[in-house]
C-alpha cells in the first residue's frame, strides 16, 4: 500500500523535476541515434565511399569524411551504439558487483567484513586504467564484450563501500528486527525489507557507473586497447589525432565523437541529480 | 591515529605485494616461451636478441622452481633493477623511467593541487551567489563530463593550430637543447601549459560542484542552524561549512587519483608529452614488456604515495583524527 | 511586560499551499514568568519557537507583532534579528544534540561564537566557568569535541552556550525529550535556576510533555491545531482547566498509583485537522464533546478571569 503511494509521489516529483526531464531527454536523444542511426546512414563505417578523401561536412555526407574518405556519420552511429553497449554492460558488471559485495560485506559483518572490505580498499586504491592497460594489451584479440566486463571488474569498489554502509544502517533498524523476530527467512529480509530501501541508491548509482563505464572505454579505446574490430567513438578520436585531423583542421572528424561522449555523460550526470532531488525531499527547492 | 595509519598501511603494503605479483606474472600468461616470445616481437638484430636472451633467462632463472623466480624477481626489484628496455635498447629500464617521471610530476602535481584548491573555492562562492550558480553548475558539469582527450584535443586545435599561440607536441621545441636560460625555461612553460590546462581544467569541473553540494549540505546542517538562531554572522557560518565540507573533498581526492593518472597518460598521448603515460604506450605498441611493467609499478608507486600524502594531510585538517576517532567511514 | 505577542500568523510554504501552522497567536509573558507551551504534535508549538527565532524559508510571515522589552522584534527580517539574538533572545533547539559543530572544541565554538556577535571571550571566561558549574560540567569540557561527550552532556552544554549572554527570553524547544526521566527532572531544575540566579529573564518551554512542566512552568500555554486555546498559572491549568481540550488532555495523563481497572485512560477520540485548509471556526470543534452551533465562529483567547485567557465560546459565555 506504502509503495504504490510512495511510487505515485515519486513520479509526481520525477516528471516535474526540471533537470530529470532534460538530462534523460537528451540521452534518450542519443539513444534513438543510436538504434536508429545505422540504418538511416548510407554508408558502412569503414567503406572508403569518399574518393576525394577528407572532406568537410555536407549534404551527402552529413558528418562529412575522414582521410580515407570514410564517412564520419556511419561512424558516429555506429560508434554510438558501442558506447551504449560498454556502458550498459560494464555498468551494469560494475553495480552488481558492487552491491553484491558491498551487501555480503554489510550483512554478514564479521571477518567477511573485514576481508571483503580490504579487497574494496586494494582495488580502490589501484588505478584502474593501468590495469585495464595491462590486461587489456595482452589479449590478441579483444571484442566489445570483454572490453565491458573488464571494466565492470575494476570500476565496482566505490558502489561496494556505499552499499555496505547503507547496509549496516538498515540492518540495525527495527524493521528489520521485527522481521527476523517474526520468523521471515533471510533472504526474504533481504529482498522484501532491506532491498526496497536501497532501490533509489541503487539507481543513483547505475546512472553514475554507465557514465563511468563510458569514460573508460572511451580512454581504452582512444589509446588503441578498445576493440579489435568495429568502431567507436573513442577510436574515431584515436584514428583523427593519428592521421593528422588535428594539425588539417578535419574538426568534423574529432568533434562529434567526444561532444558525444561529455553531452551523454554529462546528461547521465544531471539526471542523476535531479533522481536524487526526486528521492531526498530535503533537496527539492521550494 | 595509530589504528588509522596501521589499516592504510596494511593496504599499501598489500596492494603493493598484489601488484608486483600482478606485474610478474603478466609475462608468464604467454603460452610457449614467455622470453623468446618476447624478443620475437621486438625488432632486434640477431646479436642484440641472443645477448637479452641469455640476460633474462639468467635473470627469469626460468629452469629453477616457481618460487624461487618470483623471489629473484623481488630481489632485482628491490635493487632497482626492472630490466633492460627491448624498445630503448640498452637503457636500463629505471633510467628510462625516471627521464620521465618528471615530466609527470610537473604535469600532475601543480594540476591536481590547483584544481581542487581552485575548484572548492569557486564551489564554495557558487553555493552563497544565485548568478555564480546558475553560471558555474553547468559549466562544471560539463567539464567533469568531459573525457581527457578531448579537450586536449579541442585545446590543441583551437589553442594550437587556429589561434596558433601555443605549440602541442613535446615538452620543449624540437629546435632545442635543454640548457638553463630564460628562453628554455619559457618554451618549457608554453609546451606545459595545454597539457596542464587539459588536467586542471575537467577536474576543476569535479570539484566545483562537488565542493558546492557539500556546502549546501553543511548549511543545513544543525550545528549551522544553530548558530543562525544565534545571531552569528553569516561569514562565522560559511567559514565552518567550507571547513567541514573540505574533510569528504579531501577523502575524495584520495579516490579520483586513478581518474587522473588515466588522463594524465591519454593527455600525454595527445600532446606527445614525455611522460610516463606516453612511455607506457609507447611500450604497449612495441610489445617491450619490461618498459609496460616498469611503468606499471612506477604508476602503483606513484599513486600509493600519494594516497599515503592524502591520508597525513587529512589527519593534518581533521583534528578528531588525532583522538581516535574518524570522521570517514571505512 | 517582557514579551508581548499580538495576533501573529506564521504559515509554512509548501507545494500544495500554506499550512496554517500558527493563526493568530495572542499572549504575553511577565518578566520572570515561566510559560510552558504544550500541545500534540503538529499544534504550532515549535513553529511559534522559529517564528522568533529563526523565521526563513519555508516559514513564511503574514502579520503580526512581536514586542520584547519595549522593542519590538523585526522578526520577517532575518539579518536585523542578529542583534536581537543571543543578547535579548536566545534559543535551547529541539536538536541540541547535534547543534555544536563536530570538528571544533567546545571552547572553539564558544570563542569563534562571542567573538563574531564582538562580545569579548576573555572577560566572560570566569562567567563560563560558573555557568558549567551550574550544570554541573567539568571545566576541560571545552577541550573536548562534541563527538566525545554524552547526549545529556551536549543538551547541557548548549543549555549553558545559549544563556550565556543573559538573554531577557530563552525558548527551550523539547530539551526533556530525548532524556531519561531523572535528567529530565536535573534539567528542569537547571533552567528554574536559571531564571531564579537572573541569568534569564523569563522562559517559554516548548513540550508535549505536560507532567514536565508541572515542576518548572509557572504558567501554561496550551497550543492546538496552530491556536492558542488556553492559558493559566500551571496550578489552574493542571486542577481546574476550563477550555475543552485542556480538561481531556489533563485527563488523558496517567497518575501515579492509580490502576487502570479504578481509573480507565481516556484518550482524545479524532485526530488533528489538516492545516493546508483546516475548518473554519473552532479547530477543536470535531472532536469537542462540548461544540455547539457559535462554534463556527472563531472563538477569540479572552481573559475569564484574572490571568486565565480561554478560546471558547461555551467558558466566555458562561462567564458573561
Amino acid at each position: 500500500m506504502m509503495k504504490t503511494k510512495k511510487g505515485s509521489e515519486f513520479l509526481f516529483f520525477a516528471l516535474r523535476n526540471y533537470k530529470l526531464r532534460v538530462g534523460l531527454t537528451v540521452v534518450l536523444v542519443f539513444l534513438a541515434i543510436a538504434l536508429v542511426g545505422p540504418s538511416l546512414a548510407r554508408n558502412t563505417p569503414f567503406a572508403y565511399a569518399n574518393p576525394l578523401g577528407a572532406e568537410p561536412p555536407s549534404g551527402e555526407y552529413w558528418f562529412g569524411t575522414t582521410t580515407f574518405g570514410q564517412d564520419v556519420f556511419a561512424q558516429f552511429v555506429h560508434g554510438l551504439r558501442a558506447t551504449f553497449v560498454v556502458g550498459a554492460i560494464g555498468g551494469g558488471l560494475g553495480t552488481f558487483l558492487g552491491v553484491l559485495i558491498g551487501f555480503t560485506a554489510g550483512y554478514r559483518g564479521g571477518l567477511v567484513d573485514e576481508v571483503l572490505n580490504m579487497l574494496t580498499n586494494i582495488v580502490l586504491v589501484i588505478p584502474t586504467m593501468a590495469v585495464l592497460l595491462i590486461i587489456t594489451a595482452y589479449l590478441e584479440v579483444r571484442g566489445i564484450i570483454t572490453e565491458s566486463i573488464f571494466i565492470g571488474l575494476t570500476s565496482w569498489p566505490w558502489v561496494a563501500r556505499a552499499i555496505r554502509a547503507q547496509t549496516f544502517s538498515l540492518r540495525s533498524r527495527e524493521f528489520v528486527d521485527l522481521a527476523r523476530l517474526s520468523g521471515m527467512k533471510p533472504w526474504k529480509i533481504v529482498f522484501c525489507e532491506i532491498a526496497p530501501n536501497m532501490m533509489s541508491y541503487l539507481l543513483l548509482a547505475s546512472i553514475l557507473q554507465f557514465g563511468g563505464a563510458t569514460l573508460n572505454a572511451a580512454t581504452l579505446d582512444f589509446i588503441g586497447l578498445g576493440p579489435t574490430t568495429g568502431i567507436s567513438l573513442g577510436l574515431m578520436m584515436n584514428n583523427a589525432v593519428l592521421w593528422g585531423a588535428l594539425l588539417l583542421g578535419f574538426w568534423w572528424w574529432f568533434v562529434p565523437p567526444g561532444l558525444a561522449i561529455t553531452l551523454i555523460v554529462g546528461a547521465l550526470y544531471v539526471t542523476n541529480v535531479g533522481l536524487d532531488e526526486v528521492f531526498n525531499p530535503k533537496l527539492r527547492e521550494m | 591515529m595509530r589504528r588509522y595509519f596501521g589499516r592504510k598501511l596494511l593496504v599499501y603494503g598489500l596492494t603493493f605485494f598484489l601488484a608486483v605479483t600482478i606485474d610478474w606474472m603478466i609475462p608468464r600468461f604467454m603460452p610457449g616461451d614467455p622470453i623468446a616470445n618476447m624478443l620475437s616481437r621486438a625488432a632486434l638484430n640477431a646479436d642484440a636478441a641472443r645477448i637479452l636472451y641469455t640476460y633474462y633467462t639468467h635473470a627469469f632463472r626460468l629452469d629453477l622452481p616457481i618460487w624461487q623466480q618470483y623471489v629473484n624477481f623481488w630481489n632485482a626489484l628491490l635493487h632497482g633493477d626492472l630490466g633492460i628496455s627491448t624498445y630503448l635498447f640498452p637503457t636500463p629500464v629505471v633510467k628510462v623511467l625516471l627521464r620521465a617521471v618528471p615530466y609527470d610530476l610537473a604535469l600532475l602535481i601543480p594540476a591536481i593541487l590547483l584544481s581542487w584548491l581552485a575548484g572548492n573555492r569557486f564551489g564554495a562562492f557558487a553555493a552563497r551567489t544565485k548568478w555564480l550558480d546558475n553560471t558555474l553548475l553547468p559549466l562544471g558539469y560539463i567539464l567533469t563530463a568531459t573525457p581527457y582527450m578531448w579537450l586536449g584535443i579541442l585545446l590543441a586545435w583551437v589553442f594550437g593550430i587556429i589561434l596558433g599561440v601555443l605549440p602541442i607536441a613535446g615538452a620543449y621545441s624540437y629546435s632545442m637543447t635543454p640548457h638553463p636560460s630564460w628562453l628554455f625555461v619559457g618554451d618549457v612553460l608554453k609546451h606545459w601549459f595545454l597539457p596542464f590546462a587539459s588536467l586542471f581544467l575537467v577536474q576543476f569541473g569535479g570539484w566545483a560542484i562537488g565542493m558546492r553540494n557539500m556546502i549546501i549540505y553543511e548549511l543545513e546542517a544543525d550545528y549551522s542552524h544553530y548558530l543562525e538562531a544565534l545571531g552569528a554572522p553569516r561569514r562565522l557560518i560559511r567559514d565552518y561549512a567550507f571547513r567541514n565540507a573540505l574533510l569528504p573533498q579531501l577523502s575524495g581526492l584520495a579516490l579520483q587519483l586513478g581518474v587522473v593518472v588515466a588522463g594524465a597518460l591519454v593527455t600525454e598521448v595527445v600532446f606527445s608529452y614525455p611522460g610516463i603515460g606516453s612511455l607506457l604506450l609507447a611500450g604497449i605498441q612495441n610489445q617491450d614488456y619490461f618498459l609496460v611493467m616498469g611503468c606499471f609499478l612506477f604508476i602503483i608507486i606513484g599513486v600509493l604515495l600519494a594516497n599515503f600524502v592524502i591520508d597525513i594531510a587529512y589527519v593534518l585538517v581533521d583534528p578528531r583524527t588525532r583522538r581516535g576517532m574518524t570522521g570517514e567511514t571505512g | 511586560m517582557s514579551l508581548t505577542v499580538e495576533n501573529l500568523r506564521v504559515y509554512y510554504q509548501t507545494l500544495r499551499g500554506d499550512v496554517k501552522a500558527l493563526d493568530g497567536a495572542t499572549f504575553t509573558l511577565d518578566d520572570g514568568e515561566i510559560m510552558g507551551l504544550a500541545g500534540e504534535s503538529g499544534c504550532g508549538k515549535t513553529t511559534l519557537a522559529h517564528s522568533l527565532t529563526r523565521l526563513s524559508p519555508p516559514l513564511r510571515y503574514v502579520e503580526g507583532r512581536v514586542t520584547l522589552d519595549g522593542q519590538e522584534l523585526p522578526i520577517a527580517d532575518m539579518s536585523r534579528m542578529n542583534d536581537f539574538r543571543m543578547k535579548k533572545l536566545s534559543v535551547i533547539p529541539q536538536y541540541a544534540m547535534n547543534a555544536l559543530n563536530p570538528t571544533r572544541k567546545i571552547g572553539t565554538i564558544i570563542r569563534d561564537l562571542l567573538r563574531s556577535r564582538h562580545v569579548e571571550a576573555d572577560t566572560s571566561l570566569q562567567e563560563l566557568y560558573r555557568r558549567l558549574d551550574l550544570v554541573r560540567l567539568p571545566y576541560d569540557i571545552l577541550k573536548r569535541y562534541p563527538i566525545e561527550l554524552s547526549g545529556g552532556m551536549k543538551q547541557r552544554m548548549v543549555m549553558v552556550v545559549s544563556t550565556l549572554l543573559n538573554p531577557s527570553l530563552l525558548i527551550a524547544d523539547e530539551i526533556t525529550s530525548a532524556l531519561d526521566v531523572a535528567t529530565q527532572k536535573a534539567v528542569a531544575e537547571m533552567l528554574v535556576e536559571f531564571r531564579d540566579r537572573a541569568l534569564v529573564k523569563s522562559m517559554i518551554v516548548i513540550t508535549h510533555d505536560v507532567s514536565i512542566l508541572y515542576q518548572l512552568a509557572d504558567s501554561i500555554l496550551i497550543m492546538y491545531a496552530g491556536q492558542l486555546s488556553e492559558k493559566a498559572s500551571t496550578q489552574t491549568i493542571i486542577r481546574a482547566p476550563r477550555h475543552p481540550y485542556t480538561k481531556l488532555l489533563i485527563s488523558s495523563l496517567p497518575t501515579i498509583g492509580v490502576r487502570h481497572a479504578e481509573h480507565k485512560l481516556s484518550g482524545i477520540p479524532g485526530t488533528t485537522p489538516l492545516l493546508l485548509d483546516p475548518p473554519a471556526g473552532c479547530r477543536f470543534r470535531d472532536r469537542c464533546p462540548v461544540a455547539f452551533s457559535k462554534c463556527s465562529e472563531v472563538p477569540p483567547f479572552v481573559e475569564v478571569t484574572d490571568g486565565h485567557w480561554v478560546a471558547c465560546w461555551k467558558e466566555s459565555e458562561t462567564h458573561a
